[in-house]
């Protein structure tokens, strides 16, 4: 890539669209998030502030905003104030490489899926950074949970994309989305159905959401890694996770069901509506399943995603080999 | 009653726990920007989403629970977000009866919420000790106001969600100076007698 004016501006313009899509995203999905925790629950969940309380997550970053941030005297200064800041950071660069549509991409790179997937394992760093620095007991076991959550459905997860992988011949996003133009049973979810389905389950294990999640279960670790977090620290987190959430939603939506490639009219809209879908499911799934234990966590893991993920890879090799 | 600095709402009494602990101070620091529109927008934003803290200390947190829950919905008016850390909570709700051996760690639990923080006390043990208020008491705290700035007394025994609904109200409306929502016309039953009193607010000073 060349670095000309033409595309330092339109790199500028890329990330100035994905914070506000970030932020946007956080606001809208919050606000969704309670209102499907109040339909699951029966009641109807924020309602006056604002109609249907469309203005609840406004009010309560504005609190969040003007929230004192306290510092735990035992903490460590530097690594406590940068922890949230470096969950938010590497996302920026993540969204840059997603195809949303045939001519809306922030910046062209032919190992797009590589680089997310480095990349992701950054918020890993930041959450065991603040779980460290607060020097508090639940914050650490809430960030050792995480690392050792993260670093084992990494690796179906890396195995179930590496047959996608193998099936287009490419890490390149773009060239993924490609693959599965024309009518729907090209979508690869139709096409690698086994690699879906760990995908599905590795991703509530990396966005730390529930049934997966671990790493803050207020039963058990009062808050887990953000514990000592108060105000803008904690809002950050918390974006953190939606952040985390869109992308592997994005994901879902690029690798699995066809990215701009809709039943009619292919476009960007197909994108971000298979991606509302599929963040509407992890809500749904987040508020119907209970927590899981830690020895279930890693079961899961170990000896059933990991074989399948193995399995799949071996079927995709052969059959790519023999046809 | 605009209140421009709501850290200050309200401080404790005076009075001493039996020569117990001392009385916590809320957290009082001036705003950084002090203006009064700013100041408006912010405590708009803080009344709509009083975050409580997951505590309860007596049957007086089941009635909390059942505030939270599908008939009385606390989420409409965004305050259902429980948190179990105190550094992200905004309100805490003494919902109970406060032992002598616990009142300590209430008194922490108050000193490691952030700043704006709110104390609403519900039911008649958090308010003077309720039925353990006698000659003799050795182990009860009569009244959380002794170590703790109440806002908000919520009386009953335990009270109604109702009125846990009405005690958040009433902290909305001292951090804004009004009440977003209708007034309920008070409903009277013979089989009991005349409506309760309405939610008695705390002595701000």
């Amino acid at each position: 890539m060349d670095i000309s004016l033409l595309n330092v501006i339109k790199l500028l313009l890329a990330l100035l669209a994905i914070i506000v899509l970030l932020v946007l995203n956080s606001v809208v999905m919050v606000w969704l998030e309670r209102k499907a925790a109040g339909f699951v629950q029966r009641r109807p969940g924020p309602y006056v502030v604002g109609p249907h309380g469309l203005l609840q997550t406004v009010a309560d970053s504005v609190k969040l905003l003007a929230k004192q941030i306290v510092l735990p005297g035992s903490s460590d200064r530097l690594l406590f104030l940068s922890a949230p800041v470096l969950a938010m950071f590497p996302m920026f660069l993540i969204f840059l490489v997603i195809p949303y549509g045939p001519w809306l991409t922030g910046l062209e790179v032919n190992l797009g899926l590589l680089l997310i997937l480095a990349f992701t394992g950054l918020e890993t760093l930041a959450v065991i950074a603040g779980g460290w620095a607060s020097n508090n007991k639940y914050s650490l076991i809430g960030a050792a949970r995480c690392v050792s959550q993260s670093v084992a459905y990494e690796i179906p997860l890396i195995l179930a994309l590496l047959a996608l992988a193998f099936m287009c011949g490419s890490l390149d996003l773009t060239v993924i989305t490609e693959a599965q133009s024309g009518w729907v049973w090209r979508w690869n979810i139709f096409r690698q159905p086994l690699a879906f389905f760990i995908f599905v389950i590795t991703c509530f294990g990396e966005t730390n959401r529930a049934p997966f999640d671990l790493p803050e279960g207020e039963s058990e670790l009062t808050g887990g890694y953000h514990t000592e977090y108060s105000g803008m620290g904690f809002a950050l987190f918390f974006m953190a996770e939606y952040t985390s959430m869109m992308l592997v939603s994005f994901l879902a939506a690029v690798l699995f069901f066809g990215g701009s490639n809709g039943p009619f009219i292919n476009g960007f809209w197909w994108t971000f509506l298979k991606m509302g879908l599929f963040m509407t499911f992890m809500i749904w799934v987040r508020w119907t399943f209970p927590r899981v234990r830690f020895d279930q966590l890693l079961n899961i893991n170990w000896k059933w995603l990991l074989p399948l993920g193995l399995l799949n890879l071996w079927v995709t090799a052969v059959v790519l080999k023999l046809f | 009653m605009a209140s421009p600095d709501p850290g200050k709402l309200s401080e404790p009494r005076a009075r001493q726990a039996g020569g117990l602990i001392e009385p916590a101070r809320a957290a009082v620091h001036p705003p950084l920007v002090n203006l009064r529109p700013v100041n408006y927008v912010f405590d708009l934003g803080r009344a709509m989403s009083i975050w409580p803290m997951t505590f309860g200390l007596a049957c007086c947190a089941i009635e909390m629970m059942s505030a939270s829950m599908a008939r009385w919905d606390l989420a409409r008016f965004g305050a259902e977000v429980f948190r179990p850390s105190a550094r992200q909570a905004d309100l805490m709700l003494v919902a109970g009866t406060v032992v002598k051996k616990f009142a300590p760690l209430v008194r922490r639990l108050y000193e490691q919420m952030p700043a704006p923080k709110f104390v609403l006390a519900m039911g008649n043990c958090a308010i003077s000790g309720g039925p353990f208020k006698f000659e003799g008491n050795y182990s009860v705290l009569e009244g959380v106001d002794q170590i703790l700035p109440v806002d908000v007394y919520v009386p009953g025994c335990p009270p109604r969600p109702e009125a846990l609904l009405e005690g958040i109200f009433a902290i909305q409306k001292k951090l804004t100076g009004h009440r977003f929502w209708p007034q309920p016309a008070p409903v009277e039953d013979p089989a009991f007698g005349a409506a309760p009193a309405a939610v008695q607010e705390g002595e701000s000073r």
